[in-house]
């Protein structure tokens, strides 16, 4: 070993060929992520700035993003679908991140039985396509079968049953809740992990200080998992600012009843391919993918910057 | 005594709360399972019971078979997601290997480069990607798919493996090149066997969004020789709606081979999230 040590410094002034082979590894990569990634992304950026007129494409400047931030009916559709996903993102923070957390904490339990089976079955909806999820529970909570009055009987909640994908009122919550029983399994496990790593001293160091059960979490897991808890923040917000496909298949593209579901996802896709009497828009298309990319810019330089820097880590 | 009797309660309410849990988690699939083994007449009189002998009816299953090519979208969605993830772990794990084991300006640079995608969807630039495949002739093809998924992957599937390839030993490594080993056969021969565990961890990771993808398929391959499974249910539960049976068993036919992947793999997939593949 020392052999190699001291050789080293005498062989590196030499100057060495070129390392073709680190190209050779990279290569493919590079290419195929530049190609159909990146070269693209860039593509539709720049296409944002540009409009057909006369059958010419020509640089329009902002003016893509001023219609649609003040045409009446694409801005109407616009901000409604940026309201709608912020409904969408902060139902999936409130009620899938804590569910997630609390079904972790559940789980991660010393010498629990069945967690390994619980863990198993909690994670099987993850796995599902959205086509199947959105479809399961078009059919449990349509009134024709009658599946979820059905059970509300039983508990005597008969009365509180109503179409809820169907009513304007209640059909954003209502998919925002599928999507949440969908997903819950990923802050799951990876709160889950955080939890494992969590090393035995600390919680035994807590014990004897008399800090158990309850306020143990509080007081030493929770601040121990905040940054798992800032890591998959983001990947909700990333994801629900780029969800499309469990509306579509739940309410079509028109994300239906009213729009009341449309999201920037459901919007882009209507608006670049166009549906029924409405012509496709790749110009307009372009535009509302770039405000998408611009939002989910943001989040993510938020969180990166703002919050992981502050976030106090502890190495064990 | 009364110690030993509240975290018996404890424990019990826990059971309770992870169990009623489980059945919100399982309940919609089980009811999809079984309902597509039933009559027509049964799935709206019980929709909760088994089927019994005088219930239990194939005609669901008769109409997927006989109407949809669901034979054919499977094969569709197979092919692309065994090429698209051959190529994320051959293409990724050979990046992850230069990036991870040598010092070359820019290194850091392109492994921020690389990560970029982890965080920014692909989905963003559908509309030049859409361009980019008509005019390169791709359109309804499975190659368009395979080279978007492969895109997709790369990101995560470089950043996990490159992670897992700084903790080969460099003492293996250079003992191979004073055997005489290229770098090629150092790459192939030493550090791939070793980190194939997180290869496989990669390889579940980039299995899910692949096959459920929806948009893609929709968009540039929504032919009827290139309908992957996702999409041709997607389209045959669209035609059949008021076909329960129907419905019901293109259902459970598409979550089937998912279930039996979870099964086989579960153990490698939650292995690997637990052990900070994805911190």
């Amino acid at each position: 070993m020392s052999d190699i040590d001291t050789a080293d410094p005498a062989i590196a002034p030499i100057k060495r060929p070129t390392r073709w082979h680190i190209a050779v590894f990279l290569a493919p990569a590079v290419l195929v992520y530049t190609a159909i990634m990146i070269l693209p992304l860039i593509e539709t950026l720049r296409l944002s700035l540009y409009n057909l007129v006369e059958g010419q494409t020509v640089f329009v400047g902002l003016s893509n993003f001023i219609t649609l931030f003040s045409d009446p009916r694409l801005s109407a559709s616009f901000w409604n679908a940026l309201g709608n996903n912020l409904i969408f993102f902060v139902i999936h923070m409130a009620v899938q991140n804590p569910l997630g957390i609390a079904l972790a904490a559940m789980l991660s339990i010393p010498k629990l039985r069945f967690a390994t089976f619980y863990r198993t079955a909690i994670f099987v909806p993850t796995l599902l396509s959205f086509v199947i999820v959105g479809f399961i529970w078009k059919l449990i909570l349509s009134p024709i079968w009658g599946i979820a009055p059905g059970m509300m009987d039983w508990v005597g909640l008969k009365w509180a049953f109503a179409p809820w994908l169907g009513k304007p009122d209640s059909a954003l919550i209502a998919v925002s809740l599928i999507s949440v029983w969908q997903y819950v399994g990923i802050p799951m496990m990876l709160i889950y992990a955080a939890l494992l790593n969590i090393p035995e001293e600390v919680l035994e160091a807590a014990e004897c200080d008399g800090i158990t059960g309850w306020s143990q979490f509080w007081k030493i897991k929770l601040p121990l998992i905040l940054p798992s808890i800032g890591i998959i923040s983001i990947l909700t917000f990333v994801g629900n600012f780029n969800a499309f496909d469990l509306i579509y298949t739940v309410q079509g593209a028109l994300a239906g009843p009213d729009g009341s579901t449309d999201i920037l996802g459901t919007l882009l896709y209507r608006t670049f391919f166009g549906f029924q009497n409405q012509m496709g828009d790749r110009s307009m298309g372009a535009t509302i993918a770039t405000v998408m990319f611009l939002i989910i810019l943001a989040g993510v330089s938020l969180y990166l910057f703002v919050i992981q820097r502050r976030m106090r880590r502890y190495q064990f | 005594m009364a110690k030993a009797r509240t975290s018996f309660v404890r424990s019990g309410l826990i059971h309770a709360a992870l169990i009623s849990y489980t059945l919100i988690a399982l309940f919609p699939v089980f009811l999809t399972l079984v309902n597509s083994f039933k009559s027509r007449n049964s799935i709206f009189r019980d929709p909760m019971a088994i089927p019994t002998p005088s219930t239990f009816d194939l005609v669901g299953y008769q109409t997927v078979l006989a109407q949809g090519d669901f034979f054919g979208y499977f094969q569709n969605s197979l092919i692309v997601t065994v090429l698209s993830i051959a190529l994320v772990l051959l293409f990724g794990a050979m990046a992850a290997f230069a990036l991870s084991e040598y010092r070359f300006r820019g290194n850091l640079l392109m492994g921020l480069y690389l990560a970029l995608g982890i965080m920014i969807p692909i989905r963003l630039g559908t509309v030049a990607i859409l361009q980019g495949m008509v005019a390169a002739g791709l359109v309804n093809t499975l190659t368009a798919l395979v080279l978007v998924y492969t895109a997709q992957g790369l990101p995560l599937a470089i950043f996990i493996l490159s992670e897992f390839m700084r903790t080969v030993s460099d003492d293996l490594k250079n003992a191979g090149r004073i055997d005489g080993l290229s770098e090629y056969a150092i790459f192939f021969r030493l550090v791939l066997p070793l980190v194939r565990p997180a290869m496989a961890t990669v390889a579940v990771f980039t299995m899910i969004p692949i096959w459920n993808d929806l948009w893609f398929p929709l968009i540039l391959a929504p032919g009827e020789e290139t309908k992957t499974v996702t999409l041709g249910a997607q389209m045959f539960i669209g035609q059949f709606v008021t076909n329960w049976n129907a419905v019901l068993s293109a259902l459970s036919l598409a979550i089937l081979p998912v279930l039996v992947l979870y099964v086989i793999f579960s153990r490698q997939l939650i292995r690997g999230i637990t052990s900070g593949a994805v911190k």
